[in-house]
């Protein structure tokens, strides 16, 4: 059941530290659970040409993205024995040092978590129409590109 | 025929707009409406711009009245 529903995974703003702490907290009841990978995207403050990035501003194809990011979700299942999955990910404007994507993966066994998260990271990076704006500190701006 | 175009990130900044209808002549495939709205907001790097004709990442289409092609500029999400 976990798998088969669309959850939504965009979140105004920065993604809380506390979101972090309360879905591990939820995960405790889940005892075939052995372990849990966690990855946190944080914004870089970035110099370019003497400027620091101060913001990144999120913007999305959102209706596209909720559709890739399900099926990221029903291939990870397919691919990878996890017990749950979850994504969040920011949209407007997150600042440096605060957290923009949070994926959470869960299995029996380590493995399995680490190398499901990380195929989460690179899928979403790759393919999910999401874009970034950077801000510097004198309120000027560059487009983001992912390497 | 119309078709509802959007533009995101750094196209929607040149385009002055993120969403208009278009007259275009029936017939008219994705590619060429690329390269007709690329000319007219001189988009530049057309080559890292991909198009989503009704959420699909497919150029090659023709397109049919009332589809959506957005106009996808290099993601940067995480």
């Amino acid at each position: 059941m976990d798998k088969k529903k669309p959850k939504k995974v965009f979140v105004q703003g920065a993604i809380p530290p506390e979101k972090i702490a309360n879905s591990i907290a939820n995960h405790q009841s889940k005892t075939n659970i052995g372990a849990h990978s966690i990855f946190l995207g944080q914004i870089r403050a970035d110099e370019i040409d003497g400027k620091t990035v101060s913001a990144i501003d999120y913007s999305a194809y959102e209706e596209m993205a909720e559709n890739v990011f399900h099926e990221i979700r029903e291939a990870a299942f397919a691919k990878f024995d996890i017990t749950c999955a979850h994504i969040y990910h920011s949209l407007g404007e997150v600042k440096t040092g605060e957290i923009c994507l949070f994926v959470f993966t869960s299995s029996a066994h380590r493995k399995i978590a680490i190398e499901a998260c990380n195929y989460f990271v690179e899928e979403i990076k790759a393919n999910v129409p999401i874009f970034g704006k950077e801000i510097f500190e004198d309120e000027t701006h560059q487009w983001k590109v992912n390497k | 025929m119309k078709v509802t175009v959007k533009y995101f990130g750094m196209i929607a900044e040149l385009a002055g707009k993120t969403e208009e209808l278009l007259e275009v002549p029936s017939g008219t495939s994705a590619i060429e409406l690329k390269d007709r709205q690329v000319r007219r907001y001189q988009i530049q790097d057309p080559e890292s711009v991909q198009l989503a004709v009704n959420q699909n990442l497919d150029n090659k289409v023709e397109l049919n009245e009332g589809d959506e092609v957005a106009f996808l500029p290099p993601f940067a999400g995480g």
